[in-house]
């Protein structure tokens, strides 16, 4: 039975070199923007080239709205080191989007009900703390259930996002104003109590400070220290952890209470350094497309910059073209998605070497 | 009888691509497989026979070369493509689906094309093949009531099943009891009478010696030779392995200065069913003597290590009390402690799993992440000391011959001895009062065997306390100094090993004294 060696055969790669895995991705942007200039041109008739350029108008084009794309990237990336840590311990932390709205629901209160006398910057402490300590709060229940009674921690964090919009719709009634708006409208809009300053003459400066240095520190943390040691033992293997003396409960409930904390955070960057409000849309479902951003960047930090930087750009490009060009929501949102499918295609091509018949003597003599 | 070929393989190379280097695992390899007869293939670890086997079960394809089956030239793809072409192949790690019924993994993935699978059909085939070369299985047992020779037998009949002809057993007999061992070995002695072919890798020369017809030996990638097994013997063999002339012995040292290290007394530990793992267990240990413990497998000795790790917990009553190897320590009970509290204490405990992986070592993690698994927590402040455990990494690489592309290979890319040699290096290197192995040389080839044998008779000199739990009986009373004996979690002797036979010790692990 002579059988044909089949048109592609795939094996995994070995570790390949970054500009070849960037050149990878480089190409499948290509392709993508190709294949959607042709659906552009095809549904809408315009031309794409121009579409392209409204999108990186729509996200850089002025000074402002290379601001809020700043400022919505550092937000993403907030989330994103906030999942790193538990995702690496393979603990499956779906409650983000609850554990941001504690964190604001902690930062509002702040905002609010501190004596208003307290110098801005000691407020500011005070609220990012409370907000750590909320989303922690948050994180540490399904943490304590998991490593005691082994609950499933992904149903478990679900349900804690349910509880938090409740929470948040409950406090956004209390603190309705103006009465009958059904929201609480900008706090302090007129002694900006709270609010982040500008720092570098640039109102979203501070946001940039503040998740820069969380990025360090969780690349330290997970990398460099003992604790991102045991988590990354706990995540391979719990009889592991236990056979060289780790304290696996213990690690658990500290990572998600410290997971918690900076979605927490993520949660004050939002209301003082972004809205400066809270409503049950103020997570608005970062907290699960931020797990896509975990995910793709392996838990890196910086290359979680780099695609949470990404994916905002073309969220505001989308909604750019739709705008611009009266499309709907729709086409905009084709691209995006278009442009995604190839991303994540081309982490295939990184991954996995794919040869066409024939073509195998080569690769042995190279 | 004139031989009819079945697999011809020549001139096969495969590469793996690592981090920064190339691992040519085979190099022009040429093999050939007949009907009718027990092939053994025979290298050290890491000598390339799991990947040779893996490229005849469509695992992996080779970079260059060609297979013929039946004298037609084939490209194996992937396993059903093996299927095809009657090769199965049973790796050392089962590929059965737990929650399944023996007849229910049996037909799995079969294709019986839109015919309703008939369960009765295959009960009666799979009494069959039971009938036919002696196996018992019973169809209806879910695998996760198997034992691990159960399972075993249950791979074998699987791939007879789906018409196997050519059948690959990788390192089978590496996880069985010699009865169970001889039990296979029956089932592959029909099978070859009945024309199939079969071919086994094992590290154990007598195995080698007693059921092959033929040898064809590895070394470090290539092939050496070929032999008729009725013309050698085990010295030429390992000669052939190793790649010079060796000696293999054991220089078992007079037990010098005893120091009581480990006194266990009343140990009892239950499973989750809370049946009885262990049952009043009594004895001590000594710095400066081999402890050997033997006993039918799953007779209590994985409990035993784990409970005196700290893993278990233990049935009230019990006590394990600990002294020290340094001048002037004090006696400790450790019994209901942590691991981690045994830590705290400042107690090393040098323990290596039977469970390498899921225990012992992180797969996915290099050799000096691995090394740091232990000590970790050593120096003050938050961060890791990675300097520490790279130079360690380095140094047990080196002085066990640890066969990797480098320190910063995973662990889990290793072969399986090399896997092992980096754990008990890792342990040795603590500098241990107490070591504990369980069934330290599963899977290693014989040159490092002894390695092992030769370096827990040096931590003994040391003046360290070596429990030693082994399924080889001839190693055990060459090896240690006094063999505990272990029946259903009992201990039915403790016996001088260089006094006691081993009819005496085949007798106490099946009676209790
Ligand atoms: N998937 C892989 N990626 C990288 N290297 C590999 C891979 N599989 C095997 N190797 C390397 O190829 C060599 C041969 O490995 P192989 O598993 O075939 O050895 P072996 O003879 O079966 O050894 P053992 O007796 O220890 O099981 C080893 O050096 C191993 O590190
Ligand atoms: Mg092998």
């Amino acid at each position: 039975m002579e059988k044909k060696e089949p048109l592609f055969r795939i094996t995994k790669r070995g570790a390949i070199p970054w500009w070849a895995s960037l050149g990878i991705r480089l190409i499948g942007l290509l392709i993508a923007l190709v294949i959607c200039a042709f659906i552009i041109f095809g549904i809408t008739k315009l031309n794409p080239l121009k579409v392209y350029a409204a999108m990186w108008d729509g996200a850089l084009g002025t000074n402002r709205r290379m601001w809020v794309t700043i400022r919505d990237t550092m937000m993403m990336l907030c989330i994103g080191l906030g999942l790193a840590p538990a995702f690496k311990m393979k603990f499956w932390n779906i409650g983000a989007e609850g554990q941001v709205l504690v964190g604001g629901i902690a930062a509002a209160a702040c905002m609010l009900y501190l004596p208003k006398t307290l110098p801005n910057w000691l407020a500011l402490v005070i609220m990012c703390c409370a907000s750590a300590l909320a989303g922690a709060v948050w994180g540490f229940f399904p943490g304590y259930c998991k490593a005691m009674i082994n609950t499933n921690e992904t149903l478990f964090t679900l349900m804690m996002n349910y509880i938090a919009i409740r929470l948040t719709a409950f406090y956004v009634a209390k603190w309705e104003n103006p009465y009958g708006s059904n929201t609480v409208g900008i706090i302090n809009s007129q002694s900006r109590f709270g609010w982040f300053p500008k720092v570098f003459g640039q109102q979203y400066g501070l946001n940039v400070i503040l998740v820069l240095v969380l990025t360090i520190f969780i690349f330290i943390y997970l990398k460099y220290t003992k604790h991102g040691f045991e988590i990354a033992v706990v995540g391979d293997s719990e009889n592991t952890a236990r056979y060289c003396a780790m304290d696996v409960k213990k690690v658990i409930i500290r990572t998600m209470m410290l997971s918690g904390a900076i979605c927490g955070i993520a949660g004050f960057l939002a209301v003082a350094g972004a809205g400066h409000t809270i409503s049950t849309d103020t997570a608005g479902g970062r907290g699960f497309t931020t797990i896509i951003v975990a995910w793709m960047s392996k838990f890196n930090s910086f290359i979680m910059a780099v695609v949470s930087a990404f994916l905002v750009f073309l969220e505001k490009g989308a909604m750019q073209i739709a705008s611009q060009y009266q499309l709907s929501d729709y086409i905009s949102n084709v691209v995006k998605g278009i442009i995604l499918i190839f991303l994540l295609g081309s982490e295939f091509f990184v991954n996995f070497n794919v040869r066409i018949r024939g073509s195998h003597k080569s690769e042995v003599t190279k | 009888m004139s031989i009819k070929n079945a697999v011809r393989m020549v001139d096969i190379t495969k590469t793996f691509a690592a981090k920064a280097a190339k691992v040519v695992a085979n190099n022009k390899v040429c093999l050939d497989i007949n009907y009718g007869e027990v092939l053994a293939l025979l290298g050290e670890n890491g000598s390339g026979k799991t990947t040779l086997m893996n490229m005849l079960s469509g695992i992996y394809a080779p970079d260059s070369g060609d297979i013929y089956v039946n004298g037609k030239h084939v490209t194996i793809n992937n396993p059903s493509d093996a299927f095809a072409l009657h090769i199965g192949m049973i790796h050392q790690h089962f590929k059965l689906v737990e929650v399944m019924t023996a007849a229910e993994n049996i037909i799995l993935g079969l294709d019986e094309g839109n015919k309703l699978i008939d369960l009765k059909n295959v009960h009666t085939r799979v009494k069959d093949f039971c009938d036919r070369y002696g196996f018992v299985v019973n169809p209806d047992k879910k695998v996760y009531d198997m034992s691990v020779s159960e399972k075993q037998t249950l791979e074998i009949v699987k791939q007879l099943y789906r018409g196997a002809d050519i059948l690959i057993l990788d390192e089978p007999t590496a996880v069985l009891t010699p009865q169970e061992t001889q039990k296979l070995f029956a089932v592959l002695r029909n099978m070859k009478a009945d024309g199939k072919a079969v071919v086994i890798i094992t590290h154990k020369l007598h195995e080698v010696m007693d059921i092959s017809d033929r040898v064809v030996v590895l070394l470090k990638g290539n092939y050496v030779g070929e032999l008729m097994t009725k013309d050698t013997n085990p010295q030429e063999l390992t000669n052939m392995m190793v790649g010079r002339p060796t000696t293999l012995n054991i220089d078992r040292s007079k037990p010098e200065n005893l120091r009581k290290c480990l006194e266990v007394k009343n140990l009892s530990v239950k499973d989750i069913y809370g049946v009885l793992k262990l049952k009043d267990v009594n004895f001590t240990c000594y710095g400066g003597e081999v402890l050997g413990v033997a006993g039918i497998s799953g007779s209590g000795q994985r409990e035993l290590l784990e409970a005196i790790a700290g893993l278990e917990k233990l049935e009230p009553g019990a006590e394990i009390l600990y002294t020290p190897n340094t001048p002037g320590a004090q006696e400790e009970n450790l019994a209901g402690m942590s691991p981690v509290r045994i830590k705290n204490m400042g107690i090393s405990l040098a323990f290596v799993p039977e469970d390498r992986l899921g225990m012992g070592l992180v797969g996915n993690m290099d050799i000096a992440e691995n090394m740091m698994l232990k000590s970790y927590k050593d120096g003050s402040g938050p961060l890791l000391d990675l300097k520490k455990p790279k130079a360690l990494a380095e140094k047990v690489v080196k002085e066990l011959e640890v066969l990797t592309p480098s320190i910063h290979t995973p662990v889990r890319r290793l072969s399986g001895g090399n896997i092992q040699k980096v754990l008990v290096g890792r342990e040795i290197e603590q500098h241990p009062s107490l070591i504990m192995t369980a069934y330290a040389v599963r899977g290693l080839d014989i040159n490092t065997s002894y390695t092992i044998y030769n370096l827990m008779d040096e931590q003994k000199q040391k003046g360290v306390a070596v429990l030693f739990v082994g399924e080889d009986l001839d190693v055990l009373l060459e090896l240690c100094d006094r063999i505990l004996v272990l029946c259903a979690g009992q201990v039915s002797g403790i016996v001088d090993a260089r006094k006691t036979t081993k009819e005496e010790v085949g007798l106490l692990m099946t009676h209790l004294g």
